[in-house]
């Protein structure tokens, strides 16, 4: 036999560096395995996940596994650009970082002196908002939001105003114990690999996973039942599990109490100013009915015991609580499973066979903890009781016009299922829950040279709180956040931005200033208006959008359509922290951050964002930026994370903080926290005391903990939500009942949209537009091997997703005469798009599905012209309008949910027509730019000198 | 030689759990991440940013759509690699002797120095595990990961292939299927793991755990009703409420 | 299967080489000694040796080329390369004797024809071995190989003397018989794999997953969008209407033509011409043939495209 030579044992690499992952944002640990490479410099040689991360644990998605081919990609911008083309043509000149940091502090400060509201500054794929939007507080531009508009705002908004959370980062399943699991919505999402690892061990301990998605993709395709629900209508889903689990009185009256307004009073005076609002004391405290005395009390006095049915004069005006509004509503017939059938797609029987199957999970599979723990009124419970029923929701659910009130109405059934933060139910992961109580309120203000008074975004306790003109009508902000055209807008509304600044609706703007954003592609509703937008000219021939600065470390789609290009560094090459004030990456039993730094150095001309963005923030001598002899306060962004405080003894990182390292959560900067971080793989965790682990909305122990960690100054009251009343302030409002009043255009909507209590309503789209002319919907989904464009410049990622399909159901292709691999014209109200088609059995027979971001324009990304991204792949995009069908008011309607301003991209309705064969290119197809970055190479062999 | 060992001392292989599998290509990436700067070769890729990529994968995840009779359509994503199967024929028809079964532990190899490039031994794969390297021209497959397995430089916890290190939905598992207490062989047990085209009688190493049956919308055999002893009587939901306030 | 030219070239090539070897060790009637003879020994070895050097271009590293020879034991391949080098190392000897001498030595003369019909049969056993491809996987591969090499020798043979004979069988009208009888076992050859697909193994999509048990299983979506090795190497689709124009191609040039012309030569004093045709024509139809051969053939992996 033939002695083979093996080496089983070979070197691996000189050090590892443990950092954190940024392909997408889950925010996993990562171990960096670097080796020195050909030319003696260290190289990386191999990425895998940090074992003792809490997100993570040691696994590693398909897009983090691909980071080394991010790192070195061809398509990394490697010095600032100065537009010498026209706008859009991709002609740039290389310039220094001083000319590019003068010009831009030129243009901005120019405008802050002038009228700061005309920079309109956002973010996109943006995970340092707290610095950002901090940035633009002090700079005293109202225009500032990150991307969550058009991501999931309806999710965070519809779980924050109801029960002080929501999914996602906010909070998960309690995997460990859960006993049934449904999930609405969710293809690949920001939280990618803690789900897997959940529905993994779910799987393992035999609990069912129910997935509710028109596609049976991904966790849907692992899922034991698929609902394959029509898309937009799953709060009607949810209403009708509701109505069922009424109807057998399977809710938990004692959570109900406890925890939620169910026992609010509601004042029933018809007609009147304070019909609909919540029956207070003079102390402001919502009142209830007292099951011993019969009178009305308030909801939290000392041995009361709240009625949840009654009737009850308060000050001569009837009231009736919340509970017994919300029963005579959902038991009624109209929510009834075989009523809403046929808009749903879903069988009445599943509908009731889902709806006994949770009942069962939650009131006969008790789960109890012997914790004893005590609650914020004081009493003292010996153990911790569950109902083992979760939920998880996502962009389906949230990218509709109708996403606020569905999200609200899957947050009504975790609560009437008594499952929010009980054990093996909804988990908050620190540091929430944080109830509207606990959150900002909007700020706008933009006086010359000043910063705003507050943080831009929040949320509105009621109309007050609206971000308007005097006129009461006109928005204050760019995207109209927080008008009446999107009044609960927590996360702004950036698909609207540079649609706006064309149309000068509300006004126009001088500086466009984005970071990490694919706006003229595939960022942007209606791509090919907005490259349009992006390069009008007004009479006199200048640029309606006169200037826009860029940041981005990629040759993206963007980059063509700035006048300066700020060229940012790879995830490896940056510092980050993943803070307690931004988005987090707690686990439900313990509060976690986390950095980035630079493992590698950058070998081009870039900086980090970041720290030009604080650069920036000195030349401009913004305040808290600037020390008072004019010189810049922090060298950096690491400075900054280290040094910043927001509040005294709050900063960016909650770990090893004192002058000695030893404090946590509130202490004083410590110069070497950085290294702390670093040598602990890059990340803080903090664990939450067993005692606060659960209930964590009333639990004495963890709002101890919280106020201890500095994630509040006092304890917050945190009341679920069932009845939002702000909701019915902004009817009352469009009833003419009460100031400010809406304009007449909007008052209609604002009366049916904003029921109080959880509701559905047809999306917007399909009730605009004649539905026999657009019979379909179409949606996306984003592939779990790829991260929206990023991924297209990806050597390895490319392979697996290189151009897309649209996928159409058999009955489908069948009626419109259209085979496997044919193509397709899809034609909706706004454009039209061709395509390849597959043809599909595993999907909601009435909906066309493709996967997300896969289309790229040429030029773009280092590809080829002819890539298969360019010829074969496509965008939804073009297909959906950044506004609503003309109503004929001459009005601009936003294509979002008319609450909180989510784009709804799920809305889309489209026909399908078979396209005559041959010339098999997509289209719209758009003449290419000019690459700003040096061709790609033929072939990549990485690590060939590892292995000769 | 490229002779078959009669017997291998080891068995080691995969359990790739369908039930669970997300089709998230984790693995895929993993893999070709480790071993392009690991085994043999790097794993290349040529036309990387051109018109028409292609590059060597030593695991791919193929997506399959199953119409039942009674029931919706389900996908079931299907990752596939190198089954190191006992009666490999691709290492029987080498005609140099790169390929080889080791006797210790079973895994299939690809001794790339001594690799003509001729592709046969992919011919004689029924399933698609071997792949020639664009650049370098040598035939590339799954290693089992026999550089991290064994490899002292790795900590004893890692030292299992890079794709079963990986995977976020835990669906791969690694281990001694000549063992019948290894975890693999007690899941295959239990599961009534398959072998992929048993009829090519190449006895694969590797099995597949198939996806537990789900429920169909209509046609489940429940009860169908949420009422129970101590529902409310139809139209009578707040006097149920009472009783049960009763209680609190 | 992808068609390789390089392959298709060394197939029908060596193919026909090696049944040249077969035919002059056998003692067919040719020129008696010297440059003629010379000539007619480099033509069969040279048709035989172009098409193994053809063959190396299908290979990623020629230059290893060599290490074929170890794993004649066990491998196909190994030994097609061994009876190549052992068949041309023996005629060599013979075709020396031959051109110096004039004697062309029986007992040699057997053992290389042995050799040359034992090399044809390791080719042929290089695609007949393969389960995974079912087509090929059946006796009358090689058959069909050893066939055509015999029928490529005679029409060579025809064509350098018409008027030679084979057991009193003028060579024309032993063309004309042989070269049916070899496309009817093709005929048969197609006949089966029109029918056969995967059907010998019982193998299908839902096997290839262990999946069929649930339903009907369809491949939805590649693992990767693009081509890779794969589906370029072994999942080769041709149409059906394509494949039979083809397969008309392969009959009228590979059979019609070279029948006709070997008849011609059967009624013509120099018959040398028309089988000079006929060995032009038979080539065109043999590559058709084995083009098809390939591009037709279904493997076992394109159950998972």
């Amino acid at each position: 036999m033939a002695s083979h030579n093996l080496e089983t044992s070979p070197y691996v690499s000189d050090e590892v560096r443990q950092t954190t992952c940024y392909m997408c944002a889950c925010r996993c640990g990562i171990n960096v395995h670097l080796r020195t490479g050909s030319d003696g410099k260290p190289k990386v040689r191999y990425i895998e996940g940090n074992r003792d991360h809490p997100i993570n644990r040691g696994v590693l998605c398909a897009k983090g596994s691909a980071g080394i081919m991010q790192h070195y990609s061809p398509a990394r911008l490697s010095k600032p650009l100065l537009r010498t083309g026209d706008r859009g043509s991709g002609q740039f000149k290389e310039i220094e970082w001083d000319e590019a940091l003068n010009l831009a502090t030129e243009w901005l400060g120019k405008v802050r002196k002038q009228d700061p509201k005309k920079l309109a500054f956002f973010t996109g794929r943006d995970q340092s908002q707290s610095l950002t939007g901090w940035w633009a507080q002090q700079y005293g531009t109202p225009n500032f939001a990150a991307h969550g508009g058009f991501c999931s705002v309806n999710m965070a908004t519809a779980g924050i105003y109801t029960f002080g959370g929501a999914f996602w980062e906010f909070g998960p399943a309690d995997w460990e114990r859960t006993e049934m699991f449904m999930i609405f919505g969710v293809a690949e999402d920001h939280d990618s690999n803690p789900i897997k690892l959940g529905i993994s061990k779910l799987k393992s301990r035999g609990v069912k996973v129910v997935a509710v998605n028109p596609v049976r993709t991904g966790y849907n395709a692992v899922a034991d039942e698929w609902v394959g629900i029509t898309p937009g209508t799953d709060g009607l889903f949810v209403l009708s599990i509701i109505h069922e689990l009424l109807r057998a009185g399977k809710a938990d009256l004692d959570y109900l109490i406890r925890y939620t307004n169910a026992p609010w009073l509601v004042i029933d005076n018809p007609g009147e100013a304070n019909h609909g609002l919540i029956a207070r004391n003079k102390a402001g405290k919502p009142l209830v009915i007292n099951r011993k005395t019969g009178k009305a009390v308030a909801y939290d006095g000392k041995g009361a015991k709240p009625n949840l049915k009654g009737r009850i004069k308060v000050d001569g005006v009837e009231a009736v609580p919340v509970f017994e509004l919300l029963a005579r509503k959902y038991t009624s017939a109209d929510f009834s499973p075989e009523e809403t059938a046929e808009i749903t797609g879903v069988p009445a029987e599943q509908t009731k066979r889902i709806a006994q199957e949770l009942a069962a999970a939650a009131f006969e599979r008790e789960i109890v903890i012997e914790q004893p723990w005590t609650d914020m009124k004081g009493e003292r419970h010996e153990k911790m009781i569950g109902r083992p029923v979760s939920f998880h929701a996502m962009r389906g659910i949230s990218a509709h016009s109708n996403g606020f009130q569905t999200c609200r109405t899957i947050h009504l059934l975790q609560i009437l299922l008594g499952s929010i933060d009980c054990p093996g139910g909804f988990r908050f992961k620190p540091p929430y829950p944080r109830p509207v109580e606990g959150q900002p309120k909007p700020h706008a203000g933009a006086k010359p040279g000043e910063p705003l008074p507050g943080p831009h975004l929040g949320f509105p306790r009621g109309p007050q709180d609206l971000l308007l003109e005097d006129d009461g009508v006109s928005p204050k902000r760019l995207d109209k956040a927080f008008s009446w055209d999107a009044p609960l807008a927590a996360h702004g509304l950036m698909h609207m931005v540079i649609s706006n600044a064309a149309a000068k609706d509300p006004f126009g703007i001088d500086v466009l200033f984005m970071y990490m954003a694919n706006m003229s592609w595939n960022s942007s509703m209606n791509s090919g208006s907005v490259m349009d937008m992006l390069t009008a000219k007004d009479d006199d021939g200048e640029y309606v959008i006169p200037k826009i600065i860029y940041s981005d470390a990629y040759s993206s789609e963007m980059v063509a359509f700035a006048d300066l290009i700020l060229p940012d560094t790879t995830y490896l090459e940056r510092h980050d922290a993943i803070s307690l004030l931004d988005r987090p990456i707690s686990e439900p039993d313990a509060a976690c951050d986390a950095i980035r730094w630079p493992v590698l150095e950058p070998d081009r001309d870039v900086r980090g964002f970041q720290s030009v963005l604080l650069d920036l923030g000195a030349r401009l001598e913004l305040p808290g930026m600037t020390n008072e002899d004019g010189s810049a306060k922090y060298s950096d962004y690491a400075d900054y994370i280290v040094h910043h405080q927001r509040k005294p003894g709050i900063g960016p990182l909650s770990g090893w903080r004192g002058k000695n390292g030893t404090e946590t959560g509130r202490g004083e900067p410590n110069d070497d926290q950085l290294k702390k971080y670093i040598a602990n793989g890059g990340f803080h965790m903090e664990e939450v005391p067993h005692e606060a682990r659960y209930f964590k909305h009333a639990n004495a122990a963890w709002q101890d903990f919280a106020v201890k960690m500095g994630f509040q100054d006092a304890p917050i009251e945190n009341v679920f939500q069932l009845y939002l009343e702000p909701l019915r302030k902004f009817q009352l409002c469009a009833e003419g009942k009460a100031d400010p009043q809406p304009p007449a255009t909007h008052r209609h909507r604002v009366l049916t949209c904003f029921d109080p209590l959880p509701n559905w309503y047809a999306p917007f789209e399909g009730a605009g537009i004649s539905t026999a002319d657009f019979p379909h919907h179409a949606i996306t989904q984003r592939p779990a091997a790829m991260y929206h464009s990023w991924g297209s410049q990806n050597a390895w990622l490319r392979q697996i997703h290189g151009e897309n399909t649209m996928y159409i159901p058999a009955e489908i292709c069948d009626a419109a005469g259209i085979e496997d691999g044919d193509w397709a014209w899809i034609t909706s109200h706004h454009g039209k798009i061709k395509v390849p088609v597959t043809r599909m059995n595993a999907v909601n027979p009435k909906t066309l599905w493709t996967w997300n971001a896969i289309g790229k324009r040429k030029g773009a990304w280092a590809l080829d012209d002819n890539a298969p991204e360019t010829k074969q792949g496509f965008l939804l995009n073009h297909l959906i309008h950044e506004l609503l069908p003309p109503k004929g008011d001459g009005l601009r309607w936003s294509n979002s949910d008319p609450i909180t301003g989510q784009a709804a991209w799920f809305d889309l309705r489209v026909r399908v027509e078979k396209a005559e064969p041959g010339h098999e290119t997509s289209e719209p197809q758009f003449a290419p730019q000019k690459s700003p970055v040096a061709p790609a190479p033929d072939v990549v062999d990485y690590g060939k000198e590892w292995t000769e | 030689m490229t002779s078959l060992p009669a017997s291998t001392e080891k068995k080691l292989g995969l359990v790739i759990d369908l039930d669970i599998c997300v089709g998230c290509h984790a693995c895929v990436v993993n893999c070709k991440e480790w071993n392009t700067g690991g085994y043999g070769a790097p794993l290349g890729d040529i036309d990387a940013y051109g018109s028409n990529p292609s590059g060597a994968w030593l695991n791919r995840i193929h997506t399959f759509e199953i119409t039942p009779e009674d029931a919706p359509a389900q996908i079931v994503h299907f990752p596939k690699s190198c089954l190191h199967c006992d009666d490999a024929p691709c290492v029987t028809v080498c005609p140099t002797g790169a390929s080889y079964k080791r006797s210790e532990d079973g895994i299939v190899l690809v001794d790339e120095d001594m690799c003509i490039g001729c592709g046969l031994c992919a011919w004689a794969c029924p399933y698609g595990a071997r792949e020639m390297d664009p650049v370098e021209n040598v035939m590339k497959k799954c290693t089992l990961c026999v550089d991290r397995i064994y490899n002292e430089n790795l900590e004893e916890v890692d030292r299992v292939p890079a794709c079963v290190r990986t995977c976020p939905a835990e669906a791969r598992h690694f281990g001694d299927f000549a063992d019948p207490q290894s975890d693999v062989s007690k899941m295959v047990k239990e599961r009534r793991g398959i072998d992929l085209m048993p009829e090519m009688e190449t006895n694969p190493i590797n099995k597949y755990l198939p996806p537990r049956p789900k429920s169909a919308p209509t046609n489940d055999k429940r009860p169908r009703n949420v009422e129970t002893d101590s529902s409310p009587a139809p139209g009578s939901f707040l006097d149920w409420v009472d009783r049960m306030l009763e209680k609190i | 299967m992808h068609p390789a030219i390089s392959v298709i070239f060394f197939t029908v090539s060596s193919g026909a080489g090696f049944g040249l070897i077969f035919l002059i060790c056998l003692g067919v009637q040719l020129p008696e000694s010297g440059l003629p003879a010379f000539l007619v020994s480099l033509l069969a070895g040279g048709l035989a040796v172009i098409g193994l050097i053809s063959s190396t271009f299908h290979l990623g590293h020629p230059e290893r080329a060599w290490r074929a020879f170890s794993q004649w034991q066990s491998s196909w391949l190994s030994r097609e390369g061994v009876l190549a080098v052992a068949t041309l190392a023996a005629f060599a000897i013979y075709a020396l004797l031959w051109t110096f001498t004039g004697n062309r030595v029986e007992t040699l003369g057997l053992l290389v024809s042995l050799l040359a019909a034992a090399t044809v049969f390791a080719t042929a056993m290089i695609y007949a071995q393969l389960k995974t491809v079912p087509n090929w996987h059946v006796w009358l591969t090689p058959a069909v190989y050893l066939a055509f090499s015999f029928v490529s020798g005679l029409i060579l043979a025809g064509m350098i003397n018409a008027q030679g004979r084979i057991l009193g069988i003028e060579l024309p009208w032993l063309i004309f018989i042989c070269v049916l009888g070899a496309w009817a076992l093709k005929v048969a050859w197609w006949k089966r794999a029109d029918r056969i697909g995967f059907s010998e193994t019982g193998s299908d999509t839902g096997t290839a997953t262990g999946l069929g048990s649930l339903g009907q299983v369809r491949l939805l979506e590649r693992p990767h969008t693009g081509e890779n090795y794969l589906t370029r190497e072994m999942v080769h689709k041709i149409g059906r209407k394509h494949a039979m124009k083809l397969r008309l191609l392969a009959l009228i040039a590979g059979c019609g033509i070279p029948m006709v012309l070997s008849a011609i030569a059967a009624f013509s004093s120099s018959g040398e011409l028309p089988m000079a045709l006929a060995v032009l024509s038979l080539a065109i139809g043999l590559f058709t043939e084995r083009w098809l051969f390939f591009a037709e053939a279904k493997h076992a992996v394109s159950l998972y495209y």
